[in-house]
């Protein structure tokens, strides 16, 4: 099942809807990882709040993506892990090291503004 | 006492899917909080990637067991792929030999409450893991 992706200013929004294969997640980076470039995104916020199970393959997926895309200048935030899926990721010994991540949408995104008001101070 | 419930075949990443599903929806039955319910989840979906990434396709079965005032959910992964040469090491934290991150099989046995894999070069391999059900106090 394929995630559709919103563009919202200069953020590009990734709302998952349902559990998705590994292909689906690949795709995902792939497309996320495109978009940044076609849309001239300075964001990017994966909302994984449908997800009810966060895997070694989900994990290393969205970890990859938000290396790549800020490696194509768009920070990522991930927003939305839930608390049994926090704890299980844990127990896995499965981090998102190096990888933002906010409570829910609404912190994703003043995080955003918060990384590009700093970004523009410091130019 | 105990009823094979359920077996599923493991041979695509939406069976993957399916399998931890399926655990899921067992586990609710069991009674087992949600929490728990997404550490099993969580555990299937890893040794079901096992399966993928070893012996291409296998099968998961689960049964549920009594033991006095407790329900314990049992999940068999088995496969006949090229089965684990030195399954010790293989349980091991941070050895994976198909370059994934080698949290597999470790981590599915920190997540459930028994774990035990039977595997030999050739033979294929079987996981066999349980979650117990906490009694009410």
């Amino acid at each position: 099942m394929e995630v559709p992706i919103l563009k919202q200013g200069h953020y590009l929004i990734a709302s998952i809807q349902s559990a998705l294969t590994d292909a689906d997640l690949s795709q995902l980076r792939e497309s996320l990882v495109e978009r940044v470039g076609r849309f001239r995104a300075k964001g990017v916020i994966v909302d994984v709040t449908a997800l009810d199970v966060m895997d070694s393959f989900a994990v290393r997926t969205l970890r990859d993506l938000a290396h790549m895309t800020r490696l194509r200048g768009a920070e990522t935030v991930i927003v939305g892990i839930q608390p049994e899926v926090a704890f299980a990721m844990v127990q896995l010994g499965l981090t998102l090291k190096g990888v933002a991540t906010a409570l829910d949408l609404e912190e994703g995104l003043a995080f955003l503004d918060r990384q590009a008001r700093e970004r523009t101070d410091h130019a | 006492m105990h009823e094979e419930l359920t077996l599923l075949t493991v041979a695509s990443d939406l069976d993957v899917v399916s399998a931890r599903q399926r655990g899921r929806e067992l586990a609710a039955q069991c009674g087992f909080s949600s929490g728990d319910q997404t550490v099993i989840a969580a555990a299937i979906s890893e040794i079901a990637r096992n399966i993928l990434m070893y012996a291409r396709r296998g099968e998961i079965g689960f049964r549920v067991m009594l033991d006095g005032d407790r329900q314990g959910l049992v999940i068999v992964a088995r496969d006949a792929g090229p089965g684990i040469p030195d399954v010790h090491r293989a349980l091991q934290d941070g050895y994976s030999t198909s370059g994934g991150l080698g949290l597999g099989l470790p981590g599915a046995r920190r997540l459930m409450d028994d774990f035990e894999v039977e595997s030999a070069p050739g033979q294929g391999t079987t996981v066999t893991m349980t979650k117990w059900t906490r009694p009410h106090a």
